[in-house]
C-alpha cells in the first residue's frame, strides 16, 4: 500500500472541485472539512476504473468524519452529530 | 461554463425529495437474471462496476429517472460491451428487432 499523505485525527479538506468523469466524492461533501477517522486500505482509482484503465497505483482511501452542522446550514439535530464519508485521498488536502 | 457547477442526476445527497421507501419486494426474473450478467461479467473481467455505474450516471436526467434500477442496469452493461468491442451497435440492432419479433 502506497504510504498514506493523512493519518487519523489529521484535519483534511475535500477539494471544493467539479469535474467530469465518474466521481465517487458526492457533491455535497465537496469543500467541506474533517478528520480523518481512519485509513481504510488502497484500492485502484474508481474514477480510472471506470473509464476501463487499471487504476493504478492504489489510491488511499480514508474514513473522513465530519460535523452534520457544518455540512447543513439548516442542520437541526444535535449539535455534535457527524456524517462518516469515504474520501479517496487524491480528493483531500491538509487544511 | 455556467455558473452552476456540474452536479450528475444520480448525485442526490441533501437535494430535496419524499420520503424513503422502505418496503422489501421480490425481485422478478428479468432483474435476477441482470444482476447474474452483472456478476458475471465481473467475474470474467469485461465490465467492473465503476464501468457501470459510470454508465448509469451518463444516462440522461430524464432516462435515469423514468428507468427502474435494473433496466439502468441493463443499460449501462450495453453501453459497456459496446465500449469494450465485445459487440457492435449494429449488432445489437439486429438482435434487438429479432426479438421484439418473438412477441
Amino acid at each position: 500500500m502506497p504510504e498514506p499523505l493523512f493519518r487519523p485525527g489529521e484535519r483534511v479538506r475535500v477539494l471544493k472541485a467539479y469535474p467530469l468523469g465518474h466521481v465517487r466524492t458526492p457533491f455535497y461533501i465537496r469543500g467541506c472539512t474533517g478528520t480523518v477517522e481512519r485509513i481504510c486500505g488502497a484500492f485502484p482509482n474508481p474514477e480510472e476504473l471506470a473509464q476501463m484503465r487499471d487504476g493504478l497505483p492504489p489510491q488511499p482511501l480514508y474514513r473522513v468524519r465530519f460535523l452534520q452542522k457544518e455540512v447543513w446550514p439548516d442542520y437541526r439535530g444535535a449539535a455534535g452529530d457527524v456524517l462518516e464519508v469515504e474520501i479517496y485521498q487524491h480528493w483531500l488536502e491538509k487544511t | 461554463m455556467a455558473d452552476a457547477p456540474f452536479r450528475g442526476c444520480h448525485d442526490l445527497g441533501g437535494l430535496p425529495a419524499g420520503p424513503v421507501e422502505r418496503s422489501e419486494h421480490d425481485y422478478a426474473d428479468w432483474e435476477r437474471r441482470i444482476d447474474a450478467m452483472a456478476v458475471l461479467l465481473g467475474w470474467k473481467k469485461v465490465v467492473t462496476v465503476d464501468q457501470r455505474r459510470r454508465n448509469v450516471e451518463a444516462l440522461p436526467p430524464q432516462a435515469y429517472d423514468a428507468l427502474a434500477y435494473y433496466e439502468r442496469w441493463v443499460v449501462a452493461l450495453g453501453q459497456s460491451l459496446i465500449q469494450r468491442g465485445l459487440i457492435t451497435s449494429a449488432e445489437l440492432a439486429r438482435k434487438m428487432m429479432e426479438v421484439e419479433k418473438r412477441a
